[in-house]
């Protein structure tokens, strides 16, 4: 099982902020396919990876990562701090 | 020292207060971030985060800029939650033996708390939301800080 976060426009897009899945994804890019093949609303939301960062255990990461040990995924469009 | 509020603060006071009593700094930069409302129709700006990395996020930039700069003390206040045009979003304050260290790490801080900080930007107007899109210039301005830093 993990944590999957979104953020901003994504968690508007898909509904939910926070959701915990079981999931046997080797990489974040499998992840993503499983969720976009779950709903529309998903599929929507993940259309263009490239506009969309990933976090893993709260450490920026790639979308090839694997996920061995992760329990938390968050999803976010760039970040626009300061 | 870090701090992540919705709490509003007064960057006066906290530069007042920061490095205060310490006698071998011999500047101190701060930087204001303020909530921008150019024409006139923005009602509120919303600024979510994700807690937990933020914190993580900045005390990493924070231990690099150190770690580039001789820094006698650094300082990172950041605000999320509904901010009004006028209100104050963030701090940054440095403070060195010498300037050029100073004026360097605070410029450095902004440019990795703007891209690499896990804060989002939406704003309210009057007829029309938007999230704020981060800018390519942003991505960019972190490019200059990848070669080996200045003393």
């Amino acid at each position: 099982m993990i944590d999957v976060l979104y953020f901003a426009w994504l968690r508007e897009r898909i509904g939910l902020g926070r959701e915990r899945i079981s999931t046997q994804a080797a990489t974040v890019n499998d992840l993503v396919d499983e969720l976009r093949a779950r709903e529309e609303r998903y599929a929507l939301a993940f259309e263009d990876t490239s506009s969309l960062r990933v976090a893993l255990d709260q450490e920026l990461s790639d979308f090839d990562a694997p996920l061995d040990g992760v329990r938390e995924v968050a999803f976010f469009p760039p970040m626009t701090g300061g | 020292m870090l701090r992540v509020q919705s709490d509003s603060f007064d960057p006066g006071k906290e530069l007042s207060a920061f490095a205060k009593g310490r006698h071998d700094i011999g500047a101190i930069v701060s930087f204001t971030g303020v909530v921008r409302d150019t024409d006139k129709t923005l009602k509120t700006m919303e600024i979510e985060h994700y807690p937990g990395m933020t914190e993580r996020a900045i005390s990493k930039i924070m231990d690099e800029a150190r770690t580039r700069w001789n820094l006698a003390d650094v300082l990172v206040i950041h605000r999320h939650g509904a901010l009004q045009p006028g209100e104050v979003i963030m701090m940054v304050a440095t403070a060195s033996a010498h300037r050029a260290a100073a004026f360097e790490a605070a410029d450095f801080l902004m440019d990795y708390l703007k891209s690499r900080a896990p804060f989002w930007k939406k704003e309210i107007g009057a007829n029309e939301t938007a999230w704020v899109a981060a800018k390519d210039e942003d991505e960019a301005a972190l490019d200059r800080w990848t070669s080996s830093p200045p003393d």
